[in-house]
């Protein structure tokens, strides 16, 4: 049998069709086609794919199972590292990490291993998985999740599993973190799977509050020394949107992609006016930035109903930072991709609303400290794009809130958490941190990583506190 | 979930909610508010903590009904239940003894600014306060601001109670007498808080006032609350709701506070249509 050089094709809604519903853009692999895909993969004894996965997944061995039905073999093989691999198959820039190592991607396509691992995730989900109660001792230590996004979630199971009561926190009306607020529905379905994974945590036994702002309805060392929490960890995310800082930001039709994505995803603003928070999102739209964010906020304006929906991004094609897919999809779906442009500012009318945004172009000089070729302005390259909404998604800073209501807690330059990448741990003692509040903005799969190292690390800081 | 303990209409379209709340009721402080929703396809609504009482775990809210959440709001009963409720956001007035204090609140900004009167009060400055309204029956918190108040001065716009004036005039008058005015604080319609701090600015007494733009999460994670400070932007939600009346942009404040008005028709008429199908379902 000859191998494709191709991954098989995963079924998608047509562009056109996708382009005005929230439904999922991808609709997965079907049985022949998950073990078709799997059939690519040579089982190397090396596995060089594992080594571009942050947690490390079997890759191998789960795909084995799959090639020959055993699913339930399979989803254990990948629940041993990975706690939401329905999340990450359908989320990890996996041409950065797994499949960029894959040595069939030397010939052609690297093995599908995120489709594979969405689709065993899915399979098992799909089948109803038993979870059963965690029958915790009378003593059990207690430990306090600061923060529900995969950082916190990961935290939370592992050390569930180990026979700690976890209680997470969280400041809105529902956990998830960017997994509800930011990745939209068509990307990652919020009920059926986000909310699935959480309801298992439940059923473990892991206690949820919402509405619960730490920082203000309780501090850290109120947790510590007055709610009898054994450690903290804090997964608080990169959660406060970077505006430019160029005239007219604050004219209305400007928004973060924060607020324009929480108020789609999070309060549903799709179902306007069944559900009750409006979003406005006009003819045109103009995203700023490169990222999944800013693919994010151009593909819901589409299917908000905007007839046009630009990305402004101030260097070229090869630089953009979203995943393959996304631009993929982006680009199929109508988006339309200004290179090399930079906005200079936000235009309005005298009623105080957006009527374009004024750019420049740019080339692209040496390469500055990232590696990336500097962008440079052309003179009178002067234009204005004629948009009604723009939507600002250059990047997001840690919330200052947690930190700055925590006595001798340390931060960095940026106000990031300073914490052990290996351990999580932080310059207070009993408190751990990751996710992107440690790292700055990043992915799902390394914030879950992050949580995972820092469980570990909270159980022998737990168990030695008790054999003290 | 948080039960309505008491339920109160204070006048026409305005109401008091005594919320159980315990953690909130723990930590509030004058100034801050709280976000709600009153069911699942609700919006977040922000409201100032009008009151609280850390024995009995509660907190008490005031609200006017001027559109479609708030009118939902406001068909709850004592008994019922608030499906969501975080607190306390924001930070809380800066209270210490400035001497002679002047506390300004026009209709129902008066409720806000009833804890800063009495905050102000139990910290051992003089209060004078002036609240103001269109007219005597829709003029809340008399009595409780007369309790914490030194001297209360009542305005309305037609002459019904009090002076037949806007609230800058008594103002004025105080800013003109020998008295030293340490701080001013305003809490109201926007374009009342305007006029306060174009009625002090002269006289270059220290001016405050909370200011309520749209929010949605109140954590510091959209940025849609942003107003421009002194050039500035700032956060109302976590670097407010108060700030120096003298550098505030009040008139991107009141434009962007326009933003959703076609919507806020178009909920309205969708949420009065449900009500006349009698239909349930945004009532569980
Ligand atoms: C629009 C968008 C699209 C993205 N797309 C991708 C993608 O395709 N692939 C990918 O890998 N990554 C993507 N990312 C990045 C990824 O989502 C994040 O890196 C990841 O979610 C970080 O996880 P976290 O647990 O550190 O924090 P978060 O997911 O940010 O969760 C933090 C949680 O903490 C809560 N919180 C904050 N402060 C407090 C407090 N004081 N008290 C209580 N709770 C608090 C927040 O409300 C939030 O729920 C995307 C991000 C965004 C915004
Ligand atoms: C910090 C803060 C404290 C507040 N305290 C009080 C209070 O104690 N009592 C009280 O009656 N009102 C208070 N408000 C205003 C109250 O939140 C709004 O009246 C309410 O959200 C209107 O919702 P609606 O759907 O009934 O009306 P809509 O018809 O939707 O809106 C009417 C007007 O209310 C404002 N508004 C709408 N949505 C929001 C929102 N999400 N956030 C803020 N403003 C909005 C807009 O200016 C709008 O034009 C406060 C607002 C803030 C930001
Ligand atoms: S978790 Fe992400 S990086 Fe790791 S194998 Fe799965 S898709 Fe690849
Ligand atoms: S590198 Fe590719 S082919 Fe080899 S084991 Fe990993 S997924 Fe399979
Ligand atoms: S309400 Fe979102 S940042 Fe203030
Ligand atoms: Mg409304």
């Amino acid at each position: 049998m000859s191998l494709s050089l191709n991954k098989n094709p995963m079924p998608e809604q047509e562009p056109k069709v996708r382009a005005k519903n929230f439904a999922e853009v991808s609709l997965g692999y079907t049985e022949e086609l998950a073990k078709a895909e799997a059939a690519r993969c040579l089982q190397c004894k090396a596995a060089p794919c594992r080594k571009g996965c942050p947690v490390q997944v079997d890759i191998p061995a789960f795909i084995k199972e799959v090639k020959e039905g055993n699913m339930d073999v399979a989803i254990a093989k990948i629940k041993e590292v990975n706690s939401l691999p329905a999340v990450c198959g359908r989320v990890c820039p996996q041409e950065e990490q797994c499949e960029k190592y894959c040595v069939l991607a030397k010939r052609g396509e690297a093995v599908g291993i995120g489709r594979l691992e969405r689709y065993v995730a899915d399979t098992a989900r799909n089948k109803g998985e038993s979870i059963a109660a965690i029958d915790y001792a009378p003593d059990a230590q207690k430990v306090a999740v600061i923060g529900s996004g995969p950082a916190g979630l990961a935290v939370a199971g592992d050390l569930a599993k180990k026979g700690y009561k976890v209680t997470i926190f969280e400041a809105l009306h529902l956990p998830g973190g960017v997994l509800m607020y930011g990745i939209p529905e068509f990307r990652l379905p919020k009920d059926e799977v986000v909310q699935v994974e959480i309801n298992n945590l439940r059923k473990l036994g892991v206690e949820i509050v919402v509405n619960a702002v730490i920082g203000s309805t309780f501090t850290v060392d109120e947790l510590m020394e007055e709610e009898g929490f054994d450690a903290v960890f804090i997964g608080t995310g990169a959660g406060l949107p970077y505006f430019m800082g160029v005239p007219g930001e604050n004219l209305n039709g400007v928004y973060s992609a924060n607020e324009f994505l929480t108020r789609c995803n999070l309060m549903k603003a799709y179902r306007f006016p069944e559900c009750g928070t409006p979003i406005h999102v006009g003819k045109k739209v103009a995203v700023v930035g490169g990222g999944n964010v800013a693919m994010d906020g151009a593909r819901t304006a589409l299917r908000l109903g905007a007839d046009r929906s630009y990305i402004v991004y101030r260097r070229s094609e090869a630089e953009l930072p979203a995943r393959l897919e996304e631009i993929h999809h982006a680009k199929e779906e109508g988006i339309d991709f200004q290179f090399l442009t930079a906005p200079t500012a936000v235009i309005g009318n005298k009623d105080g609303w957006v009527t374009g945004l004024q750019c420049v172009r740019m080339e692209l000089g040496e390469p500055d400290a990232s590696g990336r070729r500097r962008p440079i302005e052309i003179p009178n390259s002067e234009f204005v794009l004629e948009v009604d909404t723009v939507i600002i998604a250059i990047g997001q800073g840690p919330n200052p809130l947690v930190q700055s209501t925590t006595k001798g807690l340390d931060t960095n330059k940026k106000g990031n958490i300073a914490a052990h990448e290996e351990t999580g741990v932080t310059s207070k003692p009993g408190v751990f941190a990751g996710g992107d509040i440690v790292t700055g903005a990043a992915t799902v799969i390394l914030a879950m990583g992050a949580g995972k190292k820092a469980a570990a690390a909270i159980d022998s800081y737990l168990q030695e506190k008790k054999a003290k | 979930m948080y039960k309505i303990l008491v339920k109160q209409q204070l006048a026409p379209s305005v109401q008091l909610f005594e919320v159980e709340a315990p953690l909130i009721a723990k930590k509030a402080k004058p100034g801050q508010f709280v976000i709600l929703r009153v069911n699942d396809q609700g919006e977040r609504i922000p409201l100032t903590i009008a009151d609280f009482n850390r024995e009995k775990g509660s907190v008490t809210l005031i609200f006017q009904e001027v559109g479609a959440s708030t009118v939902e709001l406001g068909r709850l009963q004592q008994g019922d239940f608030l499906l969501d409720l975080v607190g306390p956001l924001g930070k809380p007035t800066h209270i210490e003894k400035f001497g002679t204090v002047v506390c300004v609140g026009g209709g129902i900004g008066i409720a806000p600014v009833y804890p800063i009167a009495r905050g102000l009060k139990e910290a051992g400055n003089e209060v004078i306060s002036i609240i103001g309204a269109r007219s005597e029956d829709i003029l809340i918190y008399e009595e409780e601001m007369a309790a914490v108040s030194d001297q209360l001065i009542i305005t309305t716009d037609d002459g019904s109670k009090g002076i037949k004036a806007l609230v800058t005039q008594p103002l004025k008058e105080l800013l003109d007498s020998d008295k030293t005015i340490g701080l001013v604080v305003a809490i109201g319609p926007v374009i009342m808080m305007k006029f306060v701090a174009e009625t002090t600015r002269p006289y270059g007494v220290p001016t405050v006032v909370s200011l309520n733009p749209i929010m949605v999460d109140g954590t510091g994670m959209c940025g849609g609350c942003r107003v421009s400070v002194g050039q500035e932007n700032k956060f109302a939600c976590v670097d407010g709701p108060e700030f120096d009346a003298h550098k505030v942009d009040f008139e991107s404040l009141m434009a962007r506070q326009r933003m959703y008005k076609p919507h806020e028709k178009q909920h309205s008429e969708y949420i009065a249509g449900k009500r006349e199908e009698g239909c349930k379902c945004h009532s569980h």
